[in-house]
């Protein structure tokens, strides 16, 4: 890292920092992190214990959230299933960013036939309704949640390439580029040292508000009964259960809904708040 | 504008094929064949059965015939017949099922557009302000918001502890016997949910976009000509002002026809309302192969199909598309 570079970090980060909304988010998606991992030492329950005595219990002292129909505690699965939610956010969108980085790259720099294949497959994929392809695809596969995470990665990468894509064209021409290419530097070299780092910015808010768009993909896959398969909990799933029992324990289905809108609100205000951080001129509140 | 149009649907072209390999492919992953699947949801299926669907299907061909197949017979709208137990051609089931999907979802746009145009108009003009920020707010919430869990609280609320609204499928129990207007009442009745979660989560997308481009036009110097004129206000944001602003909810409009489908699954899953996404979903249960294929694509096509029109619409409205194309042609 130069200096210029964490100069610039350090302008981003004060400018994310000034953003209340921003930074709040910010915390509930840390604050999530930390509960789900410190799970075992929040709650005293297992996840998947089931108590016959205790069956679809509303909300008291011994059960934050009530219990399911097999006894189960909510606030302990809820809990393990923000772990399965967040990971398949995270691993979803890391799959989804890195294939269109690289085509974006590849498009971009190259140019010519290359780039034509390739953004005439970014259109074709694109034309399929996402929600009908990872349907299809899961109906086929045995259901596991390293499925669900690959094809939200593989239905979700379009948007990133183009991106990358429209940044490589820009920065391409410009007269450093041009430099680095007369002194004799390679192909990779000028696309990792010169054009990729002035594409992180806008792959980073990409990818933040992609995340919140795979965990919300997550739970109506695992809603539809097609996703996370139980009993591993996920918000989706616990919200399923919740719509069995619809008129008898209205706590199944309103905590892990709440759960998911926080949570997909908080990855939005981030999102929204680095867009503003790195380029102000396109802020919301300017 | 002629020329416009055939060199649009020229370009349709590879991206059919595209879409026909791409689906071709997806159901190809499927780990043993769809005849096997088939065959062993039904153990009565004899080996002189399976080797009868085995040759309907071509399975034994190489691959490239048995997409070459596939596709002529795609296009003579021939997707096979469907694996469930009535046996129906794939094509039949899915025009039955289409206008319900399709109409429910144009009355979705027709709400959403007549909503988001004024909140977005409002927001930019009164920027800052009390309804600019709460607008924010909205927008922010319905982006957030799981429609399907907002389904099940209004189904709880409306349906189940307030009773006034029915919970499921298009129309109640015995409507034959009533009269015309009994009935569209009961089916505006049965529609007053989905369509209203349907329109707000749409909704949040549209209007941000709405606030952001009349911004974007309100700081351009023709405005400022047209106010300096002494025009009203009134005249400058919804004559000279809103026109522009209006251009890009036209790539909205077609960007948001795969959403829209999509949807559909999930909307028409909880509410039973007979449509393309349940039929899809019953489908993908089902491992119903054909019927899958089918509905892709033509989920597929009808998504090329919306965002050529939305172009369309764009080089109608906008004539520098029109007549640059044209002259690059």
């Amino acid at each position: 890292m130069t200096r210029r570079d964490s100069y610039l970090q350090d302008v981003v980060w004060r400018r994310f920092r000034a953003n209340r909304f921003a930074m709040a988010g910010g915390m509930v998606v840390v604050a999530l992190f930390v509960l789900s991992i410190l799970a075992p030492f929040i709650t005293p329950y297992e996840p998947n214990s089931l108590d016959a005595y205790h069956v679809l219990l509303p909300p008291s002292f011994a059960h934050w959230f009530g219990t399911d129909e097999v006894g189960r505690d909510v606030f302990t699965r809820m809990l393990y299933g923000a772990q399965i939610s967040l990971k398949v956010g995270f691993v979803a969108i890391g799959i989804a960013t890195l294939i269109g980085t690289v085509v974006g790259l590849v498009a971009g720099y190259y140019g010519g036939w290359l780039d034509s294949l390739l953004m005439r497959f970014v259109d074709i994929m694109f034309c399929f309704p996402t929600f009908f392809l990872i349907l299809a695809v899961i109906a086929l596969l045995e259901p596991s949640i390293w499925y669900i995470m690959l094809i939200i990665g593989l239905t979700g990468w379009m948007g990133v390439a183009r991106l990358v894509r429209a940044e490589v064209l820009s920065i391409r021409e410009r007269d450093y580029v041009l430099a680095a290419r007369v002194i004799g530097c390679s192909d990779l070299r000028i696309i990792f040292r010169h054009i990729l780092p002035n594409a992180v910015g806008p792959v980073l808010v990409y990818a933040t508000l992609g995340i919140a768009g795979a965990i919300l993909t997550e739970s109506s896959l695992s809603f539809l009964g097609i996703g996370v398969p139980p009993p591993t909990p996920s918000w989706g799933n616990i919200l399923a259960s919740g719509k069995e029992f619809l008129e008898f324990a209205w706590w199944l289905f309103l905590f892990p809904g709440l759960a998911i809108m926080v949570t997909v609100l908080s990855y939005y205000l981030v999102g929204e708040g680095i867009r503003d951080a790195i380029d102000p001129r396109f802020s919301s509140r300017r | 504008m002629l020329s416009y149009l055939a060199k649009r649907l020229l370009l349709m072209i590879p991206l059919l094929v595209g879409i026909t390999i791409i689906t071709f492919g997806v159901i190809h992953l499927a780990p043993g064949e769809p005849v096997e699947m088939q065959v062993a949801m039904n153990p009565k299926v004899s080996a002189e059965a399976r080797e009868r669907l085995r040759k309907f299907y071509e399975l034994d061909k190489p691959l490239h015939v048995q997409y070459g197949k596939w596709v002529s017979r795609l296009v003579r709208l021939d997707f096979g017949r469907s694996f469930a137990p009535d046996g129906r051609p794939v094509i039949t089931k899915i025009r039955e099922r289409l206008p319900v999907t399709i109409s429910l979802n144009l009355i979705v746009l027709i709400l959403e557009f007549a909503l988001a145009i004024p909140i977005g108009v409002m927001a930019a003009t009164h920027r800052d302000g009390p309804l600019d920020r709460w607008t924010t707010v909205f927008v922010f919430l319905g982006f957030a918001t799981p429609l399907f869990w907002l389904s099940l609280i209004l189904m709880y609320l409306f349906g189940v502890k307030l009773g006034w609204l029915p919970i499921s499928g298009l129309h109640s129990l015995g409507y034959e016997v009533h009269g015309l207007w009994w009935q569209v009442g009961d089916l505006t009745k049965h529609l007053v949910i989905p369509i209203s979660v349907a329109t707000f989560g749409s909704l949040a997308g549209l209007s941000r976009y709405m606030r952001t481009g009349m911004i974007e036009v309100l700081g351009q110097d023709y405005i400022m000509t047209a106010r300096a004129k002494g025009l009203p206000e009134r005249v400058v944001i919804y004559r000279h002002a809103l026109r522009n602003a209006l251009l890009p909810a036209i790539t909205i409009l077609g960007l948001s026809v795969p959403g829209l489908i999509g949807g559909s699954v999930i909307f028409e899953s909880i509410f039973a309302i007979p449509g393309m996404g349940k039929l899809f979903m019953d489908g993908v249960m089902a491992r119903d192969y054909p019927l899958v294929m089918g509905v892709l694509v033509i989920g597929a096509v009808l998504t090329l199909l919306g965002n050529l029109l939305a172009d369309l619409a764009y080089a109608v409205a906008d004539p520098r598309i029109r007549h640059g194309r044209e002259r690059a042609l």
